[in-house]
């Protein structure tokens, strides 16, 4: 037991820094996706919709932010920032698997399998 | 609106310094602001406060993790209880009257906070069994962290797997039920029941609960629960928030974040018993 956390943790070690990079572009897009939508809409005064309307369907969100209308960039910027765990579990996927514990793959993908589960139910409300 | 803006911002760098050095959401404390405070509706105070959740786990878990304080292997194993919690506790709600789940984790945050209470009085901080516990050891959940405050390396294990997983799937029920981040219930299966330490539980508590909200988050996301005016320039401020919670907590002496959470887990508790049993003020 004394030896084995030792050589254990050096490999984490290297995992977590790949997942910390991959996380910290995925969150530092959508911090840099809500300030500009917020800039926009502080500065223009207008959420580019009707009264208080909040584009929620990804196809109108999508489209908003083609046209730059601010509510639209900043939902998405908000749904980007929703994926950054989801990202999380599949990169460590991948670190797990580099550096060959099976065991931890297994377990990494039955977690993402539920979380596909949930996105499924909350979609389908 | 710049008005609300500039508050919200300040709200989320508070909620997300609190939130990551604590291990807790900041759906404890953006909810209470936003419908006591600002008067907002709750299924929008509940709306922004899952996407607090999302920003306090995502902006300190860089930092954790650059740091090496984080469990990964604990945190993805013990994901599998709370998301099929969250999914239960989503399918449960309008089912279950949530006054039974309310009196059951109060009870279970004041036990908590007395445990923390006791270990802060005895103050041994890791545990150090000469017989490892057999399924930890099997699903290597033992692990070390680097202490700051202390500068060396710590060796910890933990014990009571399967407690710590029920308390987890519990913790998942609470979130896709009441669109929390549960933290709170995250720390105490890995401090109280599994006896991990307290910065490795909090930074490992921060990690799981953003992949637990994310599952809820897409439900209101697409129920229109989330204001952009809101929820973004308090995300944003989560976001720096968090990183700098994430620097001091590194440093600080563990001790210092018991003496923090105890009275804000028995507030927390206390406040969820009175919910349960119908008591207002």
């Amino acid at each position: 037991m004394a030896q084995k956390p030792a050589t254990t943790a050096k490999e984490m070690a290297q995992v977590e820094t790949i997942i910390g990079r991959i996380l910290q572009v995925g969150v530092v897009i959508s911090a840099i996706i809500m300030l500009i939508g917020l800039a926009m809409f502080l500065i223009t005064g207008y959420s580019g919709y009707e009264g208080s309307f909040v584009p929620r369907h990804m196809g109108m969100i999508l489209a908003g932010t083609w046209q730059l209308r601010p509510y639209a960039i900043m939902m998405l910027g908000v749904y980007c920032l929703i994926l950054t765990p989801v990202l999380r579990v599949v990169v460590s996927i991948y670190a797990f698997y580099k550096e060959k514990d099976h065991l931890y793959v297994a377990i990494t993908t039955l977690v993402l399998i539920i979380l596909l589960i949930a996105l499924v139910i909350g979609v389908k409300g | 609106m710049i008005h609300t803006a500039i508050i919200m911002l300040a709200v989320g760098i508070f909620a997300g310094i609190a939130g990551s050095i604590l291990g807790i959401g900041g759906g404890m404390i953006i909810t209470p602001i936003l419908t006591l405070g600002m008067g907002l509706n709750i299924k929008y105070a509940i709306g922004a406060s899952i996407i607090a959740v999302i920003a306090t786990s995502s902006g300190s878990t860089i930092a954790y993790l650059r740091d090496n304080v984080l469990n990964l292997r604990v945190a993805m194993f013990l994901e599998i209880a709370t998301t099929i919690g969250a999914i239960v506790g989503a399918l449960l709600t309008g089912v279950l009257d949530p006054k039974y789940l309310y009196l059951l984790f109060g009870c279970l945050l004041v036990f908590s906070g007395w445990n923390m209470y006791r270990k802060l009085r005895r103050g041994s901080e890791v545990l150090q069994r000469v017989e490892p516990d057999k399924i930890a050891a099997k699903l290597k959940l033992n692990g070390t962290y680097f202490d700051k405050a202390e500068m060396k390396d710590i060796d910890y294990q933990v014990e009571n797997v399967p407690a710590g997983f029920s308390v987890m799937f519990g913790a998942g029920v609470a979130s896709g039920l009441l669109g929390i981040g549960s933290g709170a219930f995250k720390v105490m299966a890995l401090d109280t029941f599994m006896k991990m330490p307290l910065k490795p539980s909090s930074s490992t508590s921060n990690l799981m609960m953003g992949v637990t909200a994310a599952a809820s988050a897409t439900v209101y996301f697409f129920n229109g629960a989330i204001l952009p005016g809101i929820a973004v320039p308090m995300a944003l401020g989560i976001l720096v928030g968090a990183v700098i919670g994430s620097r001091i907590m590194q440093v600080l002496p563990a001790r210092w974040i018991r003496i923090v959470f105890i009275p804000i887990i028995l507030y927390i508790g206390f406040e969820m018993l009175f919910k349960g049993l119908g008591v207002h003020f």
